[in-house]
């Protein structure tokens, strides 16, 4: 108890906590990395994954994978805390509610992205891919997409965990709302796999994605947590 | 209340009577299209005030995290539910339109797809009021209501850029630059009524959704005197 409670410090404890609990039991990761292995293989039967169509579509389907996944760790973000009463804790604590959800944001960044690695070269492998185009903006749009992903996922789902049925409930709220994102991140990748058109625009929109609903998040995320 | 309402009742009754004569006798025959084309009387009138009622859930939303009165979360799940049925006849007026000019039901054009789109966030804020439970539904609801209105602008100038880059798909005639101003007479005729419409529709759901959570918290009193 030696830093001060400020913004920063608790979102790195909050997280530090988070990550050491993953480590040890691997919960998110596992089930994650599993559920995404099992989206690339049935895809493949259902798109016949020759080399110059499946460039077309590879964007398409790497993403809508990895937001499937991400589903499957978002909805284990808040019920770990809910277990022994911890977000009645944190209500009572005076940290800033943003620490709460920054942390719990980056974490999921961090345990999508390390998803994004391990199941990229699957990818590659599987629909014999090789991109056109420069592959740092494929890492740009990456990190830009992720982000997007996670940070209303984080957000959503501590919406979800308030109802009845929370496992569904997440995906009916997060999809509609993500579909200019979805949209940006397959079209950004696709244009950079084929080497077609300029994917600049869908990263600029990306990033006004992120920006802005970061904002909103970090606005509202005390009234939610608060909600009673 | 009854008898204001009685007497708007009665004058959106008269407008919607006056809106559709306008539309089927006076406004002239669309010279390609022919008779297909006054569905349009009901096509723009609906979009524009399931629009209007989108922004309005959106103002009660906000306007509910700050006061946290009842009235507000009342106001705001009244017009997203009133403005999703608008949506839903814009959505189901639009393909019987295209069916016979376009040969098509339905095409991934910029704006058919983000009126697809608004439809669907708003369709998962109702969920998500029906799914959440206890007194924390105005909150979550009002924050997913920001949510979604802060994104229409997003999935405007995404599905733009989407269908502007790809070959544009055969878009025939309909309004565009040219309306003949006694089909704009109609057109406002309708617009006047579907709004009057809408105003009732909402009326009278924010009234019950006032008398449902009256109801609750009485019979809540009630069983706790009993105990």
């Amino acid at each position: 108890m030696s830093a001060a409670p400020t913004l920063w410090n608790i979102t790195r404890r909050s997280l530090a906590k988070d990550l050491r609990l993953e480590w040890r039991s691997k919960d998110a990761i596992n089930s994650m990395l599993f559920f995404a292995l099992l989206v690339v293989v049935i895809f493949s039967f259902g798109f016949d994954p020759t080399a110059e169509e499946s460039r077309r579509i590879a964007g398409g389907l790497l993403w809508v994978a990895v937001l499937f996944a991400t589903v499957v760790a978002l909805n284990q973000t808040w019920t770990r805390e809910l277990r022994n009463q911890v977000l009645d804790a944190y209500r009572l604590s005076p940290a800033p509610p943003q620490a709460l959800f920054l942390s719990k944001t980056i974490g999921n960044f961090l345990f999508v992205a390390i998803l994004e690695v391990l199941m990229v070269p699957l990818f590659v492998v599987f629909y014999n891919l090789r991109s056109v185009g420069p592959v740092w903006q494929l890492l740009v749009v990456a990190a830009l997409a992720t982000w997007a992903l996670v940070v209303n996922g984080t957000f959503f789902a501590a919406l979800s965990i308030r109802t009845r049925s929370r496992e569904i409930m997440l995906p009916l709220i997060l999809f509609p709302i993500s579909i200019p994102a979805l949209l940006a991140m397959v079209d950004a990748t696709t244009s950079i796999l084929t080497g077609d058109n300029s994917p600049f625009f869908w990263m600029r929109l990306l990033a006004v994605y992120d920006v802005v609903f970061t904002a909103v998040s970090l606005l509202l995320f005390e009234p939610v947590l608060n909600a009673e | 209340m009854t008898k204001l309402y009685k007497a708007l009742t009665a004058v959106t009754a008269l407008l919607l009577v006056y809106g559709f004569y306008q539309a089927w006798y006076v406004a002239p025959m669309e010279a390609t299209m022919g008779n297909v084309q006054r569905i349009f009387y009901y096509h723009l009138p609906s979009a524009w005030v399931a629009f209007l009622l989108f922004f309005v859930n959106f103002l009660a939303s906000v306007w509910y995290l700050i006061r946290r009165t009842d009235s507000a979360d009342a106001l705001a799940l009244a017009a997203a539910e009133v403005g999703v049925s608008f949506c839903t006849i814009v959505l189901l007026t639009g393909p019987i339109w295209a069916r016979p000019i376009w040969g098509i039901w339905w095409t991934w054009d910029a704006r058919l797809t983000s009126t697809l789109v608004l439809w669907l966030i708003y369709v998962s804020y109702l969920v998500l009021r029906h799914y959440a439970t206890g007194g924390q539904v105005p909150v979550l609801a009002a924050a997913l209501g920001i949510f979604g209105f802060v994104d229409v602008p997003i999935v405007y100038m995404a599905i733009r850029w989407f269908r502007t880059q790809h070959p544009q798909p055969v878009i025939g005639g309909g309004q565009g630059s040219g309306l003949d101003p006694a089909m704009w007479v109609a057109v406002l005729w309708n617009l006047a009524a579907f709004a009057m419409l809408a105003v009732l529709f909402v009326w009278a759901r924010y009234r019950q959704a006032l008398a449902e959570r009256a109801l609750e918290e009485a019979y809540i009193q009630a069983e706790g005197e009993a105990r």
